[in-house]
């Protein structure tokens, strides 16, 4: 069974965002979800970069207010 | 045959880059390592200036490990970094730049990263003579030992410069496929550049750290100076990144937001710091850093105002916030523009 979970990345400055989401995907499991909400609008760009190296998969990104909502699974090779 | 490993120190830069895809060429595995320390600079920290919107907002880290086709580990150094801020061993450059002192701090770690790994040696894109306080021929046996990492350490870019390493006296690169740069010229880089086929890499003018910066370099001075003692937390090295920095007291200053991007990014630390809000006209948001007395937050109304749409009005009303979300309705006068010291200003 798959876990999700969520990091407050808020006010985080790139690539602190990235930093945060890797050290946490890191303890995960392939298949389990990770939603990163962050308010530095370079993580659109970042975190998917991260994820495209990495093999993980970015499932959604989306604003909300001041934040912006980066919905990460974790692949297989983690 | 063992596939031997080296960790890259990528930086995001053209150099870094190179060296990277040097040693790729000649059948290394590679992954790189992007050391973060607090005071990088990068697109996006610029990206929350609204002006700078239509600039890309990657992280040059990322996109040259992207364009190498390696991992990249990114090492939150935060911390371990700020003995390297206080004592620099070797002094500072032309600004609060320890740059000898960053390059061997950095190399001591990746080599602590490869034993840690089993990875074989490591890479820089260091030129001789291409910056003048880190980069010199008197310099490279420097990092070399005090990191500790002593000839595991290859330049890929001036290796034929330089004394043989581990990695070419065992055979594991070939030293004839490496390269002799050297000095500030940044032509031999972009032919290679073009030779790889790598376009659109980054290429700060200002370098990749914000301790070069001298404005910088000023507003952190300045923070020591009110705290009587160097000490940082990232969210301190953070806000000096951002927003007009004024201090009209030797026991407060303020963070006057310069744009709308700026006041977004400003008010997540509303819980932190009290901040001013004007009400009566368009404006800044306005943080305080400090202790205040009552004359001294009429001042800072004051002065924000100054820096809002209601520069010239006869009255501009604000919401004074504390950290506990508590609000208070103030109105001042707009100061002179004259009034305010250049000093201040920093």
């Amino acid at each position: 069974m798959s876990e999700k979970s969520t990091l407050d990345c808020q006010r985080l400055l790139c690539p602190m965002p990235v930093i945060r989401v890797q050290d946490h995907v890191a303890t995960l499991n392939p298949g389990d979800v990770v939603e990163a909400i962050c308010t530095d609008p370079g993580v659109v760009n970042d975190i998917p970069a991260w994820c495209r190296i990495n093999g993980h998969e970015v499932v959604e990104i989306r604003e909300d207010e001041d934040d912006f909502i980066v919905v990460v699974r974790v692949g297989e090779s983690a | 045959m063992t596939q031997r490993k080296a960790l890259a120190l990528i930086s995001g830069g053209l150099d870094s880059l190179l060296a990277t895809r040097v040693i790729q060429e000649q059948g290394i595995h590679v992954e790189g390592v992007n050391f973060f320390t607090g005071f990088c600079v990068e697109g996006h920290t610029h990206a929350i200036r609204q002006k700078d919107k239509d600039k890309p907002k990657r992280n040059n880290a990322l996109w040259s490990a992207e364009r190498l086709g390696i991992k990249l580990h990114i090492v939150d150094i935060v911390e371990e970094y700020k003995e390297v801020v206080f004592n620099p061993k070797h002094g500072y450059g032309s600004n609060l730049n320890p740059c000898l002192d960053c390059k061997i701090f950095m190399v001591k770690k990746a080599h602590e990263w490869i034993e840690k790994n089993d990875f074989d040696f490591v890479i820089t894109g260091e030129v001789i003579g291409q910056r003048p306080k880190s980069q010199r021929k008197a310099t490279m046996p420097v990092v070399q030992e005090e990191s500790g990492i002593h000839d595991r350490l290859l330049r890929p870019l001036c290796a034929k410069n330089l004394p043989e390493t581990l990695p070419e006296r065992e055979g594991w690169v070939n030293r004839s496929q490496l390269y002799d740069f050297h000095g500030r010229s940044r032509k031999p880089q972009m032919a290679l550049a073009q030779k790889f086929g790598f376009e659109d890499y980054a290429q700060p003018a200002g370098g990749c750290c914000f301790l070069t910066d001298e404005q910088y370099s000023v507003k952190l001075s300045d923070m020591w100076q009110s705290r009587g003692e160097k000490r940082y937390e990232l969210d301190d090295i953070m806000l000096l990144k951002v927003g007009r920095h004024v201090r009209p007291k030797a026991n407060f200053k303020l963070i006057i937001a310069r744009e709308a991007g700026e006041t977004k990014f400003m008010r997540g630390y509303r819980k932190q710091y009290p901040s001013l809000v004007i009400t009566s006209h368009g404006g800044p948001w306005t943080l305080i850093d400090g202790e205040l007395s009552e004359d001294d937050l009429m001042l800072s109304a004051q002065i924000a105002a100054r820096y809002s749409q209601g520069r010239d009005a006869e009255q501009v009303d604000f919401d004074y916030i504390n950290t506990n979300g508590d609000v208070r309705q103030l109105s001042v006068v707009p100061m002179h523009p004259d009034d305010i010291d250049k000093a201040w200003v920093l």
